[in-house]
């Protein structure tokens, strides 16, 4: 018994599934019937779906995170192609003759995902073509991005009436919402894209140590390029399921902070921010256990603007974690003992033999 | 960066070769002048002194936010919490003045530690636990926002004397005038002047950016360089806060959302080295007076609208990384 604990404990998704479980777990105490999932209209209905549902897009975001921190850079644009994106499906939507045309509607989808390729591309050429750091080269669409946000809906809040477009947001298929499905095919796609093909070796390498990657041949430009153009695309179909939930674009505060919640994510999922090392079930689990925090706070009857506070403690506590130095310098102290008394027993031990 | 040809051959003219360090900065004075040029040649209100004099006053909490996001970026670091702090800064003065009923010579100092104890904090856990400052001042930023909404979730006006009367005094030149506030954020650029050029905390902030493992064979105080760094930036975020609720006469916890990007900004248009180690922070003030320009020369305009501001403000971003990346490979 003892020993599969401590084989569990060392698994690298065993601390996010634990505190994901003490989340879920503390729910009970406050609402009893916090696990209970009821079937409406063949529709599942209750909190653990609504956590899945709403924190689909924060799952997209934070996928394409994954592989950008994987390959030792960040996207701090996520936030602002998650705004472009919604605004140009809805602007081109609301221009139809017929909102409610289904050809219109994949037209419009198709278009902005384009876009938020583009938007990945050129991040990607910024960082890997012209060498500018990641933090910097991104901040600049993070900047940008909001005004083009805004100039796509003319600074206003632009409402559709789609019904094909609402599906993407607010639909159901089996009992289950759509978004959730999006979310696990995409993490699907990349969980065997990185580890049914040497693709996710080859990101680690470069997230590792780019230079010497590119001395043993990997094209580390390309694999670069590739993470931001990803990321791109994650954050735009995130995009589209943020403004399809709410039938509308808001320029200003679509995917507001959903950088700092996708870094966070990643961060707690065990993906280290120096690159290298990335694990996208962690990730996952990371953006549920945000999202679960958020609904927690909600059912406890917090004020939800508790929520930053939580964060603030919870990244802090997870980079301490990480921190060599911090192990070194608090857990190392106490370990140390116990290591030299052996070395001073041993000339003891010898003298018998 | 030695190759005399061309324009520069000539001997006489060499002398007024500018050093590549002071390449950006002088592109950021000619970007002004070109703006400002535009903007009297197009409106002609515009070229009354007391435009410059107005972009002073409504961004001299900038200013300030934007000194201290000059030491941290010289000394190769980062901080995100700033527009966090201001927004706290701004929420504990109302608070403390209007519900406590301190008075005002000792929120001031309360509100200044408070800033300045952040930074250092955060400069600690930077230091001593080689996180990066990114993530560090990212949580900051998390846990300042936090605090405001413990204290209140709405807005509380100011109301008390010293506050309202600085608020509307003008200090009046010549047919001019300029708000206590923009005499404050001067002194702060001074002082910061000082201490960058002429004092030895100046010297290895520059010598930790440019490369912390030499400056620590040197035997600088790399870490203790670090920490002061990010205690300066807490200390000016926290004065720029209370420079702020003069201007606004209310704390609020969504003050300073994004105001870490302006001050960001105005730093790299001023033409400080993002990878840090090389900038002035002549060239932060001149960065704030083009952030303050645009908006000027938009609101002038009439036809544009607001958001056009971060469209222009994103491209001339790019085009001074782009500037300080050619530069830099120009150098090797």
């Amino acid at each position: 018994m003892r020993a599969t604990l401590s084989t569990m404990s060392k698994h690298r998704l065993f601390w996010p599934v634990a505190v994901l479980v003490v989340l879920l777990l503390s729910n009970l105490a406050f609402t009893p019937g916090f696990f209970r999932i009821e079937v409406r209209q063949g529709q599942l209905y209750g909190s653990l779906i609504d956590i899945l549902r709403f924190g689909a897009p924060l799952i997209l975001v934070a996928l394409g995170m994954t592989l950008v921190i994987a390959t030792g850079g960040i996207d701090l644009s996520v936030g602002s192609v998650v705004a472009i994106s919604g605004a140009l499906a809805c602007f081109l939507i609301s221009k139809e003759a017929d909102q409610n045309a289904f050809s219109g509607v994949v037209w419009a989808v198709a278009l902005s995902l384009v876009l938020a390729l583009v938007l990945g591309l050129w991040n990607g050429l910024l960082v890997a073509g012209v060498g500018i750091q990641p933090i910097v080269a991104t901040l600049i669409l993070m900047v940008a991005g909001r005004g083009l946000a805004q100039l796509i809906t003319n600074g206003q809040i632009i409402t559709i009436n789609s019904s094909p477009y609402e599906v993407i947001g607010t639909g159901y298929e089996l009992g289950i919402p759509i978004p959730v499905y999006i979310a696990a095919v995409v993490a699907a796609a990349a969980v065997l894209l990185t580890r049914r093909s040497a693709l996710g070796m080859l990101i680690e390498s470069v997230g590792g140590n780019a230079e010497a990657s590119r001395l043993s041949g990997i094209r580390a430009r390309q694999i670069k390029l590739m993470a931001y153009v990803f990321c791109g695309l994650c954050a735009g179909i995130a995009g589209l399921i943020v403004s399809s939930n709410v039938h509308s674009a808001d320029g200003n505060n679509a995917g507001l902070f959903i950088e700092l919640d996708a870094i966070l994510a990643v961060v707690i999922g065990g993906t280290s921010l120096l690159g290298g090392r990335f694990s996208i079930g962690g990730t996952v689990l990371g953006a549920l256990i945000i999202q679960a925090l958020s609904t927690t706070i909600y059912t406890i009857g917090v004020p939800p603007e508790i929520t930053l506070l939580v964060k603030a403690l919870v990244v802090t506590a997870v980079c301490l974690i990480q921190s060599p130095a911090f192990r070194a310098k608090v857990f190392h102290r106490r370990s140390r003992p116990p290591a030299q008394a052996p070395a001073d027993e041993q000339p003891k031990v010898e003298v018998p033999v | 960066m030695t190759a005399t040809t061309g324009f520069w051959a000539d001997p006489r003219l060499r002398r007024f070769r500018p050093q590549s360090r002071h390449i950006p900065v002088l592109a950021t004075l000619a970007l002004i002048v070109g703006m400002y040029g535009a903007g009297a040649a197009q409106y002609r209100a515009f070229s009354d002194g007391q435009v410059i004099l107005n972009i002073f006053i409504d961004n001299a909490f900038l200013l300030v936010v934007a000194v201290g996001m000059t030491f941290v970026i010289l000394s190769g670091g980062i901080d995100l919490s700033v527009g966090s702090v201001v927004a706290l800064s701004t929420m504990v003065s109302a608070e403390l003045l209007e519900h406590r009923g301190w008075p005002a010579f000792i929120v001031l100092p309360v509100v200044l530690a408070i800033g300045s104890l952040l930074g250092f904090a955060m400069g600690c856990i930077i230091h001593y636990f080689e996180i990066q400052p990114f993530i560090v001042t990212l949580a900051g930023m998390f846990l300042a926002r936090g605090l405001c909404y413990t204290i209140s979730t709405s807005s509380i006006p100011i109301t008390d004397s010293f506050w309202t009367s600085l608020a509307q005094e003008k200090i009046r030149f010549g047919g001019y005038y300029i708000s206590p506030s923009v005499v404050i954020a001067l002194i702060v650029v001074l002082v910061g002047i000082y201490v960058l050029g002429y004092t030895r905390l100046g010297r290895s902030t520059y010598a930790v950016g440019g490369n912390p493992n030499s400056a620590l064979l040197m035997g600088l105080p790399v870490g203790r360089t670090k920490i002061s760094v990010y205690t300066i930036s807490g200390f000016c975020s926290a004065l720029g806060g209370v420079l702020f609720s003069f201007y606004t006469l209310s704390g609020y916890g969504l003050y300073g959302v994004g105001l870490e990007l302006d001050a960001i900004a105005a730093v790299v248009i001023g033409g400080t080295l993002l990878t840090g180690g090389s900038g002035y922070l002549v060239g932060t003030v001149l960065g704030v007076l083009v952030l303050g320009l645009i908006q000027t020369l938009i609101i002038f305009d009439g036809r544009l609208s607001s958001w056009w501001t971060r469209i222009v403000v994103g491209v001339l971003l790019f085009a001074f990384i782009l500037l300080q990346r050619i530069i830099a490979i120009r150098k090797k």
